[in-house]
């Protein structure tokens, strides 16, 4: 589903990742994320989520499956006693909701989790060792890659006995297997870069084995595109998982927001109007996905700075000029043509990052 | 065309492993994988027939071992034989899929070239007025995105269809049974087909604008684009520029996209009872009719490797490096 961070980590910005680790491991103390609205709004959203998935099923009004009437045959709309009405089966819509976050988060995780380990093993293995191996590797990356992977799921789950349909970490680990390949061609791709590195070299001449330099010279640059992957596999898994589970391939009485729409789809609900149906988790699933995405974004400012000024409109920008002293300036230079952007302190109370933004929007003032 | 030829040799790899992936993977599920869909298929009459079509798609009391299998696979697939579809009175696979094929590559197809035309148009457009109102755009479209395909297309029916009543909500031509190929139909036709493409655009254009910006925004920081701004051209001719130079990652990335694009597609099509490969889809997993499921998947594998393979076309077109290294 999540299409934007994928040209994001393309080659052309890898390049900058390598700018903002001048001099390797040893500037990587200062790795901190921007704190822009989109971050804040990410991980704030994410942790309610995370939070909400932990204590969903308890504070829940009724359980999710209690049968309310057996007599009445329509989803009752929202009222004082179901704050989001009921289901056709008489359930409570907003118990649902509140229950059905855990099982999708869980698998979202698990699929984010076991795919992130796959992608590092095979993506940096494939770019630190080379040759035969890392053609196969790519290989078969690029090729999970190309499948279709929803389609290739429909195939899996439809053979799986009805009995594992509803174990949360079987289907994790079998969405993972489906979503694993993009994060292993953007590490590989970083790793074969940093392996050149000058202080990688002399990790080597000096001795250090290769699963030292792997683990301790290598692996701690990637930790912002290995987060990046991480949160993008996890969008993944919460699209697909949702995806199945709306299908009615996963066991549909195993709560889950995905499963929450198959029933509105049985019910009709688009075509009856029951919003109360599925508006709700689909907005559940809308909003975890903005969040989980806001936060990929916000990595991928950090990954590429560039990125970062967009956000910034000009009453900011002078805003960010007055504490510009707060933040290393030299991140807001990175990469740019010295030739415009090197404008000469004015002696005003602006700081470099404001001399910066401004040079820049000047530019793009021009061109009105 | 030395690019082209390694693509087309990846492609016929991709094609193979999918090939092979589609007959293992009934067989390494536990139990025989013949009792297993007669489990599955509970509340419906088995005939002798289906049962027959049964054992000869998974290659059960033939005396064959796996590799004896496998080649017979092989064979029929390569004959265009695809099995029997038990959930649509035992016609074969192929016959079932191509009539829903049309539907699917006309709605899906279509739009996906818009989407990515007006994503790829949006996406230089917010990069060139970064700072702009514009940038507010980004997080709309990251709420599409992050959005299920089918949740948008519940929503469009009960607002677009239902309420306020412009288009139909379901079906892709309205009751006629046998029409004539005229106006008629063909607007009948494009009625039905607005709302489902709608939803896949808005759905899927946010990927596009995003990588596009992101590219651009590193792209317009060039040189050349600096020179060509120096040197006093016209606005859209450094956009021009600097455009043509950035789109190729959102090309090369194509790949990437279209699989998600076409999964999400085919979830529309089930919502609106699109009658494509999707809405097929569901009913042979309803149904449990595997060798359908599985002749579906592989048609659209087959699509997939063909728009990219166009994809690439349109690389190599574009960027000349790639014809210098042949």
């Amino acid at each position: 589903m999540a299409i934007g961070s994928s040209t994001d980590l393309d080659s052309a910005q890898t390049a900058d990742l390598l700018e903002l680790y001048p001099n390797g491991p040893a500037s990587r103390r200062r790795v901190r994320l921007p704190r822009s609205p989109k971050v804040l709004i990410g991980l704030g959203g994410l942790i309610g989520f995370l939070v909400l998935a932990v204590i969903g099923p308890w504070i829940a009004p009724y359980s999710p499956a209690q049968v309310f009437s057996t007599t009445v045959s329509f989803p009752q709309p929202p009222s004082a006693a179901h704050l989001l009405g009921t289901t056709q089966q008489q359930q409570d819509v907003f118990s649902q909701l509140l229950a059905g976050g855990r099982s999708t988060i869980l698998v979202a995780f698990v699929a984010g989790l076991i795919a992130t380990v796959l992608s590092v093993v095979i993506g940096v293995a494939a770019g630190y060792a080379g040759g035969l191996a890392d053609d196969l590797l790519s290989m078969l990356a690029n090729l999970f890659l190309i499948l279709p992977a929803l389609p290739l799921l429909i195939v899996i789950f439809g053979f799986l006995p009805p009995s594992q349909g509803s174990d949360d970490v079987l289907i994790g680990l079998i969405i993972a297997i489906t979503g694993w390949a993009f994060g292993a061609r953007v590490l590989r791709a970083q790793t074969l870069s940093l392996r050149t590195r000058d202080y990688v070299d002399s990790a080597r001449i000096i001795g250090e084995r290769g699963w030292r330099i792997i683990g301790f010279e290598i692996l701690p640059n990637l930790i912002p595109i290995l987060a990046s992957s991480f949160l993008f596999t996890v969008l993944y898994g919460v699209g697909t998982y949702t995806a199945l589970a709306f299908l009615g391939l996963v066991n549909p009485n195993h709560v889950s927001w995905g499963g929450m729409l198959f029933y509105a789809q049985v019910a009709g609900a688009q075509q009856s109007g029951y919003w109360w149906l599925y508006i709700p988790p689909g907005m559940a699933v809308a909003l975890l996905g903005t969040c989980l995405a806001l936060l990929n974004f916000g990595i991928d400012e950090f990954i590429n700075p560039r990125l970062r000024a967009a956000g910034l409109s000009r009453r900011r920008a002078r805003r960010a000029g007055l504490t510009g002293a707060a933040r290393p300036p030299r991140r807001f230079v990175l990469g740019v043509t010295p030739v415009v952007r090197s404008v000469p302190p004015t002696g005003d109370h602006r700081g470099p990052v404001g001399e910066n933004l401004s040079a820049g929007r000047s530019r793009g003032g021009r061109q009105r | 065309m030395y690019v082209i030829s390694r693509r087309i040799g990846f492609y016929i790899l991709t094609a193979i492993a999918a090939v092979t992936v589609t007959f293992f993977i009934p067989r390494v599920m536990p139990g025989n994988p013949v009792s297993a869909v007669l489990a599955k298929m509970q509340g419906t009459v088995v005939t002798k027939q289906t049962l027959a079509a049964l054992e000869a798609e998974f290659g059960s009391n033939t005396g064959q071992g796996l590799l004896g299998q496998y080649l017979r696979y092989w064979n029929d697939i390569l004959h265009g034989n695809l099995g029997i579809s038990t959930s649509n009175g035992m016609v074969p696979v192929t016959d079932v899929i191509r009539g829903a094929l049309p539907w699917t590559l006309g709605l899906v197809g279509t739009a996906t070239v818009v989407s990515f035309i007006l994503g790829t148009l949006l996406g230089i457009l917010v990069a060139w007025r970064r700072g702009s109102w514009l940038d507010t755009l980004l997080p709309a479209t990251t709420f599409f995105q992050a959005a299920p395909y089918f949740f948008l297309a519940f929503l469009a029916i009960d607002l677009f269809a239902i309420k306020l009543g412009w288009f139909p909500a379901e079906r892709a031509y309205g009751q006629l049974d046998f029409p004539a190929f005229d106006w008629t139909y063909i607007s009948d036709v494009l009625d039905h087909a607005i709302l489902p493409a709608l939803t896949i655009v808005v759905a899927s254009a946010a990927g596009w604008i995003v990588g596009m910006r992101n590219v651009m925004i590193t792209t317009m920081d060039e040189d050349y684009v600096l020179i060509a701004q120096a040197k006093g051209l016209p606005k859209g001719r450094v956009v021009w520029y600097a455009a043509r130079n950035a789109i190729l990652p959102s090309i090369s990335g194509f790949s990437l996209a279209i699989g998600f694009v076409v999964s999400g597609a085919l979830l529309t099509e089930i919502v609106f009872s699109y009658p494509g490969l999707g809405f097929l889809m569901l009913s042979a997993v309803q149904e449990a009719d595997y060798a359908l499921l599985q002749g579906i998947f592989l048609v659209i594998v087959m699509a997939v490797l063909v728009a990219n393979l166009a994809a690439d076309f349109v690389y190599v077109f574009l960027d000349p490096r790639t014809r210098q290294e042949a």
